[in-house]
């Protein structure tokens, strides 16, 4: 089932968008064999998945993956429902890697540090950068992303919606106004 | 909201907890096994009755996420000075705790701090009622060995009668769809068995070909379970887990125990340090069992 509102991202948007930062991930890395993709749940892992698979036709090497939770981390615990907890696992190790966080919306910023978090209880790496499908604004902490799918300016009180082929049956991004669910 | 008893829960929400508990198990893997999650939050350990595992148990799933643990024991505290139950648990209350665990040797002890406390209540074990925890941890052993319980044929063997773990264990085995066979002396189970869909056997060495799973019960001998059976050698005869019947198992068969062992009693060393045993997988679980039960009932909004 699509999602109401305006779909401001299509299927072909997406593969292009990670096409392009397996591209500027590539530019930005010269050690490309310290790079670690490490998708933040929910749709952060599969958007990993499809950006190492980017990187592995663009760079003809294997990217390690990884998958983070970021439940334990969070700073609003007790202000909604207990998050269901993912799993939490990069079978290659953070220790002086370059690790590239996916994730499928930048907004508050509130979970990429949580994420950072995350990382530094696991290890030590080397460099952490923030890949994004969509940066909709909003920051309530000094975070940015490194690399960013598209840029999507939007008030509070919208919402959007990234919906993803392997979790929701199709891909697409759609801005919907509605009540603030924030 | 509490953790009272799994008689009544749903697959649905028996899965959602071990799921926790797997991530929970991934943060006891790491170099720093600790997480922020409950950071500020304070946990009393009200053991009314002596327990070493599951209270250090316990103990070290609060300390893992962060949350801080107040605690007394039984023999050197007010309780021994006869101090009711509901009298202690106000005075500990008065200290702010955010969630009691629980254990008392008295049936429904942990329901009546609940409603005397109005906040979150863990039962750790009341008489011979309900272990929830236990039940929770040896699901998961069995689910991480199997995939999955559903289709699993489980014996619970032993005193029942006088088991909190037999019962919890009943619920969530039949819950995730095990089929479940009691076995033991007609004296060593309790006078009705009407509420549980499960069967029952006589003797344990007509079902070793055909059980997945050979759940040992320890004999309670401070529960008064000798009364039971004629003597320990004869129960030995019959219900223990020796080498011998270990081996009549299929080959993938695990046997767990939930401690502490008698052994050479309900199980002989050799089985309960070998390579069916989950002993030490159960253990294991039962602190990010416990993680995830805390979680599940701090980690949101209260």
């Amino acid at each position: 089932m699509a999602s109401n509102g305006k779909q401001v991202f299509s299927s072909a948007d997406i593969a292009r968008s990670i096409r392009r930062i397996a591209h500027e991930i590539v530019e930005h890395n010269q050690d490309l064999d310290s790079v670690v993709l490490v998708g933040i749940h929910t749709r952060g892992v599969p958007l990993s998945s499809r950006l190492s698979k980017a990187l592995t036709q663009i760079a003809n090497r294997d990217m390690p993956v990884g998958s983070l939770d970021i439940g334990m981390y969070r700073d609003d615990l007790g202000t909604r429902p207990t998050p269901e907890l993912g799993v939490t696992s990069v079978p290659s190790g953070i220790d002086d890697k370059d690790v590239v966080l996916v994730d499928d919306v930048l907004y508050t910023g509130r979970t990429i540090r949580a994420a950072l978090d995350a990382l530094s209880d696991i290890g030590r790496p080397r460099t952490v950068q923030l890949a994004v499908l969509v940066d909709r604004g909003h920051r309530q902490l000094p975070i940015r992303a490194d690399y960013v799918g598209k840029n999507l300016p939007t008030s509070d009180a919208e919402r959007v919606t990234v919906r993803i082929e392997e979790i929701d049956g199709e891909d697409g991004v759609w801005i919907e106004v509605g009540s603030c669910t924030c | 909201m509490h953790l009272l008893t799994l008689e009544g829960m749903k697959a649905e929400e028996i899965t959602v907890l071990l799921d926790s508990a797997q991530s929970f198990l991934e943060v006891l893997d790491r170099p720093i096994p600790k997480v922020p999650a409950l950071r500020g939050k304070t946990v009393a350990m009200m053991f009314f009755e002596p327990s070493t595992r599951t209270r250090l148990s316990f103990d070290r799933a609060a300390k893992a996420l962060s949350a801080d643990t107040l605690s007394f024991s039984p023999s050197g505290s007010s309780i021994s000075k006869g101090e009711s139950l509901k009298d202690t648990a106000k005075t500990v209350l008065a200290m702010g705790p955010d969630l009691m665990v629980v254990r008392h040797k008295a049936t429904g002890a942990p329901w009546r701090v609940a409603d005397w406390t109005g906040i979150p209540v863990v039962n750790a074990g009341d008489g011979a009622h309900q272990h929830p925890t236990q039940g929770l941890l040896d699901a998961l052993a069995i689910r991480q060995r199997f995939g999955a319980l559903d289709g699993l044929h489980i014996g619970i063997l032993g005193d029942i009668r006088h088991s909190r773990v037999a019962r919890s264990d009943i619920d969530v085995f039949t819950a995730l769809g095990a089929k479940v066979t009691l076995i033991a002396p007609r004296t060593l189970l309790p006078p009705t068995l009407d509420s549980w869909t499960v069967e029952t056997a006589p003797d344990l060495d007509g079902l070793l070909e055909d059980l997945d799973v050979l759940y040992t019960l320890r004999i309670q001998q401070e529960r008064g379970a000798e009364s039971g059976f004629p003597s320990v050698a004869e129960y030995v005869k019959r219900f223990g887990v020796t080498s011998d019947r270990a081996n009549r198992l299929k080959p993938e068969a695990v046997v767990l125990h939930p401690g502490p062992m008698n052994r050479g009693v309900e199980i002989a060393a050799s089985v309960a340090d070998g390579p069916r045993s989950l002993v030490t997988t159960q253990v294991r679980n039962g602190v990010a069992v416990r993680m995830a039960v805390l979680f599940s009932l701090l980690g949101g909004e209260q």
